[in-house]
């Protein structure tokens, strides 16, 4: 069983692969995804190893275990991240929100019974969401190409460089001794896997083409979290028929705000496409 | 006697003001309010019947939404090389799509509240965004889900739809727009169509 399901995964990686260097000549010239036919196939590839072990496991264990207690899984895992969430808004000097999130810890790791309970956001202090790659972000390094990571999926070359931060800095990851921390991780991946199981119906629903539709709304939410929720709004600048804004130098579309952030999301790198996209024709 | 007069004629002017003049968020408060009663109430679309969602959708939620503005949006630069007839398909595909996949969340409701950010309006602005809040029941980070709207003859319109910072409407952008490159309007509106009748199919079989 556990060598035919290998070599099942193993022949995936070939095809894989194979799709990967077929594609990889023929690239769609989206600049943000320079390297598409490789990320397709490692998106193939993760794909797969979703559906064949992580997704069944994880429907399992939504169905096994009762709401209350997924809800504690999730919490406890939350609270040891929420140290480490802490230290990436020290980093990014927001001394408030850092003083909050070890705020949480202290409350939910006690009286929230080592964290199963989230006493602290009935308390009023929120949840943040924060990691490096959203730290380099707020310290002015660009997107860079989009990556899927294999097994870890969507990224961008910024945040694959946050992401190995991440895991050197994960206190789940650095616990020892090993076999709690493996049993933790496995643990951690499956209930991450479960919450996102109602997201899954609504994209298959939603999305033409998954591949792109995952890379499109991943590169969103980047932006949206390292803007705390507030990114400036993309321009919309040429669907009613009015050239004349384009014409003009792109720091002058882009608002104060945004030109400030620039190198966070290069809105004028967009713009600067949907014209050669346009010349072209 | 002199107050009740004060307050019916206060009443007689309000009124149709107030029928004109739906503020944006009391609007989407509203319409909020009146979906997710209903759906906490139906066992149906809470075990997953999406055609009863939809109808539900289509009642309650499409007639404070514009479409065009939303395929013109996802569309981008594109839109222009569609002609009359062809921008009409769109809309239409679109707006399938969207209300499917809209449906689908709402049968994916597991009694999360909603919390409404405060809102305050400025004098003359027709273009706003109103800031609401899912809250996870017990666990996790709450989701925000904002709307944009315009104001319009009609009042109103939400023009797009925003969920933790992902758009539903311009997510679409690069898929649409490199249909467009590689197969033209015509392979958008047929691409558009073949996903909604699988959509069907798989809505039909639940």
């Amino acid at each position: 069983m556990k060598t035919k399901l290998s070599a099942q995964l193993k022949s995936l990686a070939l095809a894989g692969m194979a799709v990967g260097l077929l594609a990889g000549c023929a690239t769609s010239g989206n600049p943000k995804d320079p390297i598409e036919g490789f990320n397709r196939a490692v998106f193939a590839f993760n794909e797969g190893l979703d559906a064949a072990i992580v997704k069944p496991v994880a429907k399992g264990y939504d169905t096994v275990l009762p709401s209350p207690i997924r809800t504690g899984v999730t919490n406890f895992f939350g609270n040891i991240e929420d140290v480490f969430i802490g230290v990436n808004n020290l980093l990014q000097g927001k001394i408030p929100q850092a003083f909050n999130d070890f705020g949480r810890v202290v409350i939910n790791s006690t009286i929230g019974l080592l964290g199963v309970i989230d006493i602290a956001s009935d308390a009023g202090l929120e949840k943040h969401d924060e990691d490096f790659g959203q730290t380099f972000g707020r310290w002015g390094v660009g997107n860079g190409a989009y990556v899927v990571v294999p097994v870890f999926g969507p990224r961008t070359v910024r945040d694959t460089v946050g992401l190995v931060l991440d895991v050197a800095a994960d206190p789940v990851a650095n616990h020892r001794p090993r076999r709690t921390r493996d049993l933790a991780l496995v643990l951690r991946t499956i209930n991450d896997r479960a919450n996102l199981l109602p997201a899954d119906k609504v994209v298959e629903e939603a999305a033409l083409d998954k591949y792109s539709y995952m890379r499109d709304a991943y590169l969103q939410r980047r932006r949206n979290l390292i803007h705390d929720g507030n990114p400036p709004r993309e321009s919309e600048a040429g669907i009613d028929g009015d050239m004349a804004p384009l014409a003009a130098p792109h720091d002058a579309i882009v608002e104060p705000r945004a030109a400030m952030e620039a190198p966070v999301e290069p809105v004028a790198l967009q713009l600067a496409r949907t014209e050669t996209v346009a010349a072209s024709q | 006697m002199k107050y009740l007069f004060a307050l019916l004629s206060s009443l007689l002017l309000a009124l149709p003001a107030a029928a004109q003049e739906v503020s944006p968020d009391a609007l989407i408060k509203t319409v909020t309010n009146e979906v997710l009663d209903i759906v906490r109430k139906d066992k149906d679309i809470q075990s997953g019947n999406t055609k009863k969602a939809i109808e539900l959708v289509e009642g309650k939620v499409l007639p404070h939404f514009n479409f065009t503005r939303m395929t013109q949006l996802a569309m981008a630069r594109d839109w222009r090389q569609a002609n009359a007839s062809q921008q009409k398909v769109l809309i239409d595909e679109f707006r399938t799509l969207l209300v499917r996949t809209y449906s689908k969340a709402l049968t994916e409701y597991k009694n999360q509240s909603i919390d409404f950010k405060p809102y305050t309006a400025k004098a003359g602005e027709t273009d706003v965004r109103v800031r609401t809040e899912i809250k996870q029941s017990g666990a996790g980070k709450n989701i925000e889900l904002d709307y944009y709207l315009e104001k319009s003859t009609g009042g109103w319109k939400v023009y797009d739809i925003e969920v933790g910072g992902i758009s539903l409407v311009t997510n679409y952008r690069e898929s649409f727009a490199s249909e467009v490159r590689n197969n033209g309007v015509d392979g958008l509106v047929k691409s558009l169509q073949a996903k909604n009748k699988s959509g069907e199919a798989t809505s039909v079989k639940k």
